[in-house]
């Protein structure tokens, strides 16, 4: 608050930083935090560059040999090919007069012949490994990332949408509405979370989209119930007030006042449902409720691991883990960073 | 109190209400048709009316909505649609098998996680607590679905301590031979987050100022820890595991899927699978009311725990 006798009339006058420039102030002074952004940045540049196509497009291609393991163990000894019948010795016997289909083997050889077949020869190691059909296990974890990573997003974005409209909702409005989205929130955190899920997923079926909304419309609560208290907290505020003294609607001031000023809630909020969404869509895909078989993800390669362990190949589940556990530290470090920039009271309290 | 109680279960009507409100219709509006689940693929157009007719499925909406009402007051729910047994039976057959995992895996968790959140509260703010800061969030991270792969692999398939899976007949068995890796996977587990929490809620009593008044009056700190500090936290550590119990009884689903173990939770994924829609309905219902009871419960207990708290 400067006055105009101490501010030099030839300054422009100075704007005093917003919230969003004091956050990030305090941010960029977060090694921590700092770090992990720059690795969830890189997550975010490969799972746009796997979803264009530019790289891991050909993840379903079977690159290598079943199994071939990482290039930097080495190839396996080559083993001879198990002889399970004798090599039948002297000259083939001719079954050709009681062979019913002796006439047609010179017909089919010919036509054999007019079809190209390529095999393309299949590499003996591949950077991470291959899976059980031989395909690259890196080309499948970088796609399995644009999967897990995308249904995390999405499904926190529907889930921080509904929670926040609700909340908005329920807090401003209070009374009759406010009473009915609190037995509406009951109802939901009444029924153990798991159960909410399969009951959704009985009913909707199976598919990517169809994980999204089911993490998404049965995870809301949490946000519901913060944005409810930022909302109720707001709506008496004289700022909202004076909105309201110079003509603003309710909806104006609902979501043009009130809500940029509890953003940063809303922000935090969205970047802990990514973690969990993430963590759920693994559990999800590998009870056979998630991503399809024909797609994949960290979930779908975790669960063809099970099986892979007790033969010895551990690379693709390493390679998932890895992966997993790189995005998800980063990202939850993140958040607390977030959490302490937005935040400052909050700041050392866990 | 007892105006307390009555007040509460009062206002369990609704919510209850909600629930069922809640089934219904997604299962009406999202769900396919039970007649042609039940009729399978080969079923004859006059098979289906059948079916629908005998379900009640061609009566007008509210009154199939009092059927469902009826089933769940009388618990009365038919049969599976895929097995033919009584789902009513499926609770008393299934459930054993989820206790015996989850009542051991409970009280290992709480035993353990409290005096560890403890230990790591009294040394807070020295590169101890915050190297197993750091250690929790990345042990967090990995799936548990990695942990229980790798802990079967090498505790089961290459050292050979448990058997890899299995299930007997016998409780004892049960508990001593099949029980004890998924639990102590599941325990490893929870314990990083577990401890995690309990820290924090410590942290936020040793903030207080009767603790300082403690220290002042030279109590020694173990003895402000133990006496005064555990007791305190305990109400919101009370919450949380009030809040995790109506887990116990879906049991952790995945460990049951993954190590074979026949309890409900395992049941429940099933029936998913199989669209076998009376099972997860009841399921689904039963233990909403199971979670509002157990809360009801939890309050109760806060008195008992705290004085200070008064029942409105």
């Amino acid at each position: 608050m400067s006055t105009a006798a101490d501010t030099p009339v030839s300054m422009p006058p100075a704007r005093s930083p917003g919230v969003w420039q004091l956050a990030w102030r305090r941010f960029r002074a977060d090694r921590v935090g700092m770090v992990s952004l720059v690795v969830v940045l890189a997550f975010f540049v490969m799972i746009a560059l796997a979803a264009l196509g530019w790289i891991a497009g050909d993840w379903q291609a079977e690159v290598g040999e079943p199994y071939a393991p990482p290039s930097w163990l080495g190839a396996p000894p080559a083993q001879a090919p198990a002889q399970a019948l004798p090599v039948p010795q002297g000259p083939p016997v001719d079954l050709s007069d009681v062979d019913p289909l002796a006439p047609r083997y010179a017909e089919w050889a010919e036509r054999t012949a007019q079809v190209a077949s390529h095999e393309p020869p299949r590499a003996r190691t591949l950077p991470l490994g291959g899976d059980r059909l031989g395909r690259d296990v890196l080309a499948k974890a970088i796609k399995g990332a644009q999967v897990s990573i995308l249904v995390g997003v999405l499904a926190a974005v529907v889930a921080t949408a509904i929670g926040t409209l609700l909340g908005a909702l329920g807090g401003y409005f209070g009374g009759k509405v406010g009473d009915f989205l609190e037995w509406v929130y009951n109802v939901f955190t009444s029924i153990p979370g798991i159960l909410l899920i399969f009951a959704f997923a009985a009913v909707l079926g199976r598919g990517v989209d169809t994980v999204v909304w089911i993490l998404g419309l049965t995870g809301w609560t949490g946000v519901y119930r913060q944005m409810r208290a930022e909302f109720i907290k707001h709506a008496v505020r004289e700022y909202v007030r004076a909105a309201q003294a110079i003509g603003a609607g309710r909806w104006s001031r609902m979501f043009r006042h009130i809500l940029p000023n509890v953003s940063h809630v809303v922000l935090v909020q969205l970047s802990l449902l990514v973690v969990g969404f993430i963590k759920a869509e693994v559990i999800l895909s590998y009870l056979g409720l998630g991503v399809p078989v024909d797609q994949v993800s960290w979930g779908t390669m975790l669960g063809e691991a099970q099986n892979e362990m007790l033969l010895g190949h551990w690379w693709q589940l390493a390679a998932a883990t890895a992966f997993m556990a790189v995005f998800v530290t980063a990202f939850s470090l993140l958040t607390d960073a977030l959490r302490d920039a937005l935040d400052p009271r909050l700041r050392g309290l866990e | 109190m007892a105006a307390y109680l009555l007040r509460r279960l009062w206002q369990m009507i609704p919510t209850l209400a909600g629930v069922i409100l809640l089934v219904f219709f997604l299962f009406k509006g999202f769900g396919g048709d039970p007649a042609e689940i039940l009729a399978g693929l080969a079923a004859t157009p006059e098979q289906i009316a059948a079916i629908r007719q005998q379900l009640g499925l061609d009566r007008p909406l509210p009154e199939q909505l009092w059927i469902f009402v009826r089933q769940i007051l009388t618990f009365d729910w038919g049969r599976s649609w895929a097995t033919n047994e009584p789902v009513a039976s499926l609770f008393a057959s299934r459930l054993p098998a989820t206790l015996t995992i989850m009542l051991p895996l409970l009280v290992l968790e709480v035993t353990l996680a409290i005096p560890l959140a403890l230990a790591v509260a009294a040394v807070r703010g020295s590169l101890t607590d915050r190297a197993i800061v750091i250690v929790t969030t990345v042990a967090m991270s990995i799936s548990f679905l990695v942990y229980i792969i790798v802990g079967q692999w090498l505790f089961a398939f290459k050292l050979g301590w448990f058997p890899v899976q299995g299930w007997s007949d016998s409780p004892w068995t049960n508990l001593v031979t099949y029980a004890p890796l998924p639990v102590l996977l599941a325990v490893a587990v929870s314990l990083a987050p577990q401890t995690r929490l309990y820290r924090s809620f410590f942290l936020d009593e040793i903030g207080q100022d009767y603790v300082r008044t403690a220290r002042a009056k030279g109590l020694s700190e173990p003895a402000i820890l133990l006496r005064h500090v555990t007791r305190n936290a305990l109400i919101p550590i009370l919450t949380n595991i009030g809040a995790g119990l109506p887990g116990v009884f879906v049991g952790s689903f995945l460990i049951e899927v993954f190590f074979s173990i026949p309890g409900l939770g395992r049941e429940v994924l099933l029936a998913v699978n199989r669209s076998d829609y009376p099972v997860i309905q009841a399921v689904t219902i039963y233990l909403a009311v199971l979670t509002m009871v157990i809360n009801l419960a939890t309050d109760l207990l806060y008195k008992w725990v705290d004085p200070r708290v008064v029942l409105k």
